[in-house]
């Protein structure tokens, strides 16, 4: 038996997680969780033999035993008021939305230094693919500052993106200092709109000082792509790692060498088509942090 | 020179330069305070109503993707604004790229518009830098980047979004130089039709129609028009306004600004710090014929020297691509990928 979870939000990323959950050994779903009955997502909830209530977190407070864990999928300002009910109910709360009440998670570089915390939160599609970039680089050199330009194609941004596009900025700039290691993080999301519609692109850029192991540089990050395409099979390097000369002018002061790192993300097609994999990597993270949390609650109990 | 006589009769319509913003790029975003100061005086004087200043790719485009910035876009734009006495000093805003906490800087310094610039199929992403521009107080532009991506019907849909946002004036940007004559007037005549709000239009110099593009945009309503001393900018350059205010004054439209007045800045301040001189050479030209962002001109050359790869290439593999604006990143993959295709053919040869 697995770690009883439910899904709140029954929109793209709700349902995309819902068949991702459906393939875990360490979780047991139990509900997705919608507000309205209608939607495409609770179909197919009711169609696999899922609970598909659409009365929101109140399902979830009336029956405070059915879940240990819910995978919020709704959106930052929804959430705030759902951390509050599951913190009381001491239901473990996995935020997909960038309300960010708990501590950023991405996977392999902090995942278990958060195993423990009430919730957790899983940053930005961008955060997800990027960071790791980021901590691998930063694992070998001082990064005085590291850049991210995330592509994703206009089909797979949502409302929610769309109309706070500054949150993506700041929280995946912010994540490639806290977690990535950079002493400075800028982050730039662009969107795509050609048709068929492109899968998500990645590109990292960080600052090399003087004296660093370039060769270090590029097994580090391979082997951390290696370690993220582990939960997100789509995740792969477009090129082998590049180093370029500059000197560089940079924020965090005057580098002789960058280095290019050029990802890829295709989605697994779930419910979302293969292009969404700017999607696809938050509610793989998801899983992966849900299923690490599983199996530590189980060490400890 | 002759300054601007205050007795003029009124313009019909507004100049926007865009020499510190648009200009920024074909000088790799290396800018100083005393070249700002000397623009935006020369500028001022020759009856300039609007002066855009920010890192070419807009507020904090400074990046390794864009290119860094020599000094701190937020110290030119305050020189900028000191050195003005009647032009507004503007800014340019590409959500994504910059945030709404650039907007509030730029504001306590005194900028008094700010040109929101997005992707002409994804005005949504900008409602809400355009309501708080209209909060701090600023004129707000909505401003519709590569248009010639998108059909008339398509833009004028884009730019009513924009309107409901709280745009003041709409802007479509051929950021691409890639618009004939023909394509401006549909998509001017189709938009000006469907808006209560001023249109303008910016027009690069790739296929060498940038003055005629602009003079037909004014004749099919448009209002406001933008250009660069000596045409100084991405690609090939943006529309030249010492030629455009004196191609004005010879059709008899009232544009303003003095055109001998200009025509000296041009020559004596711009032309001296250009790099290059702004020519319609194979590799700006592609750019037109291509459909490609004008940015991407130079960071295409060094990447082309860096890994041994035509320029051209690069800029014919990009427009199949359908890489938009901000897609620099782009640049290096392709370039990669056709240093080892032709590594892989020379092997196998």
């Amino acid at each position: 038996m697995g770690l009883p979870v439910a899904i709140i939000g029954s929109g793209n990323i709700g349902t995309d997680l819902m068949y991702k959950l459906g393939r875990s050994d360490q979780l047991d779903l139990v509900a997705l969780i919608g507000i309205d009955p209608e939607s495409d997502g609770l179909a197919r909830a009711r169609a696999l033999g899922y609970e598909a209530p659409a009365n929101g977190i109140d399902w979830v407070s009336e029956n405070p035993n059915a879940v240990k864990l819910v995978f919020d999928a709704t959106s930052a300002y929804v959430h705030v008021r759902h951390a509050k009910v599951l913190a009381e109910l001491g239901i473990t709360a996995v935020d997909l939305t960038p309300a960010a009440r708990g501590p950023k998670v991405i996977p392999p570089v902090n995942l278990m230094e958060h195993l423990d915390a009430p919730n957790v939160n899983m940053v930005t599609c961008g955060g997800q693919a990027t960071t790791p970039m980021v901590a691998a680089v930063s694992r070998v050199t001082r990064v005085p500052y590291a850049e991210m330009v995330s592509t994703v194609s206009s089909k797979s941004a949502g409302p929610g993106t769309r109309q706070n596009i500054d949150e993506f900025t700041r929280t995946t700039s912010k994540a490639l200092e806290e977690i990535g290691g950079a002493e400075i993080g800028k982050a730039i999301i662009i969107l795509n709109p050609a048709e068929p519609p492109i899968l998500m692109r990645n590109t990292v850029f960080c600052a090399l000082p003087e004296g660093t192991d370039h060769d270090a540089v590029r097994e580090s990050v391979i082997s951390m792509v290696a370690d993220v395409a582990k939960y997100v099979p789509g995740y792969r390097l477009k090129q082998e790692p590049v180093i370029e000369e500059g000197p560089f002018n940079t924020p965090g002061g005057v580098v002789p060498h960058r280095v290019v790192v050029l990802l890829e993300v295709e989605g697994a097609g779930d419910y979302l088509p293969t292009y969404a994999g700017n999607l696809d990597i938050m509610t793989a993270a998801a899983v992966r942090v849900g299923e690490a949390i599983a199996t530590h609650q189980e060490v400890s109990a | 020179m002759t300054a601007v006589a205050t007795e003029a009769p009124a313009r019909d319509f507004r100049l926007i330069d865009s020499t510190l913003r648009d200009g920024s790029h074909a000088i790799s975003h290396q800018y100083e305070v005393s070249q700002v100061e000397a623009i935006v005086r020369g500028l001022d004087a020759a009856g300039v109503q609007v002066i855009e200043v920010a890192h070419g790719d807009g507020l904090g485009g400074s990046s390794f993707n864009y290119g860094f910035s020599k000094v701190n876009e937020l110290e030119l734009i305050e020189a900028a604004v000191n050195a003005t006495t009647n032009a507004q000093i503007a800014c340019l805003l590409v959500p994504g790229i910059g945030t709404v906490d650039d907007l509030r800087r730029v504001r306590d310094l005194g900028v008094g518009v700010a040109r929101i610039a997005v992707h002409c199929t994804e005005a949504d992403i900008t409602e809400q830098h355009i309501k708080i521009a209209h909060d701090l107080g600023m004129e707000a532009v909505g401003f519709l980047m590569m248009s010639h991506m998108n059909t008339p019907e398509g833009l004028l849909q884009q730019a009513r979004l924009l309107e409901s946002y709280g745009a003041d004036t709409i802007y479509i940007a051929d950021s691409a130089g890639a618009m004939t004559t023909n394509e401006v007037r549909a998509r001017v005549a189709e938009i000006v039709g469907g808006i209560n709000v001023p249109l303008g239009v910016h027009a690069h110099q790739n296929l060498q129609l940038a003055v005629a593009n602009s003079i037909a945009a004014y004749e099919e309503g448009a209002r406001n028009l933008d250009g660069t001393s000596a045409g100084l900018g991405a690609g090939a350059g943006n529309c030249p306004t010492e030629i455009l205010a004196a191609v004005c004054e010879k059709n008899g439209i009232n544009s303003g600004v003095n055109p001998l007045a200009l025509m000296d800045v041009a020559e004596e301040i711009t032309r001296p710090l250009m790099p290059r001189a702004q020519v319609v050479d194979r590799a700006g030209l592609l750019l037109g014929y291509a459909g490609v962002y004008g940015s991407f001109l130079l960071h295409a050359q060094k990447a082309a020297e860096r890994y041994g790869v035509s320029q051209a290439e690069i800029l014919l593999e990009l427009g199949a691509r359908k890489a938009v604006g901000g897609q620099e990143d782009m640049i290096i993959d392709v370039a990669v990928e056709l240093a080892r295709k032709h590594a892989a053919m020379e092997g196998t040869s």
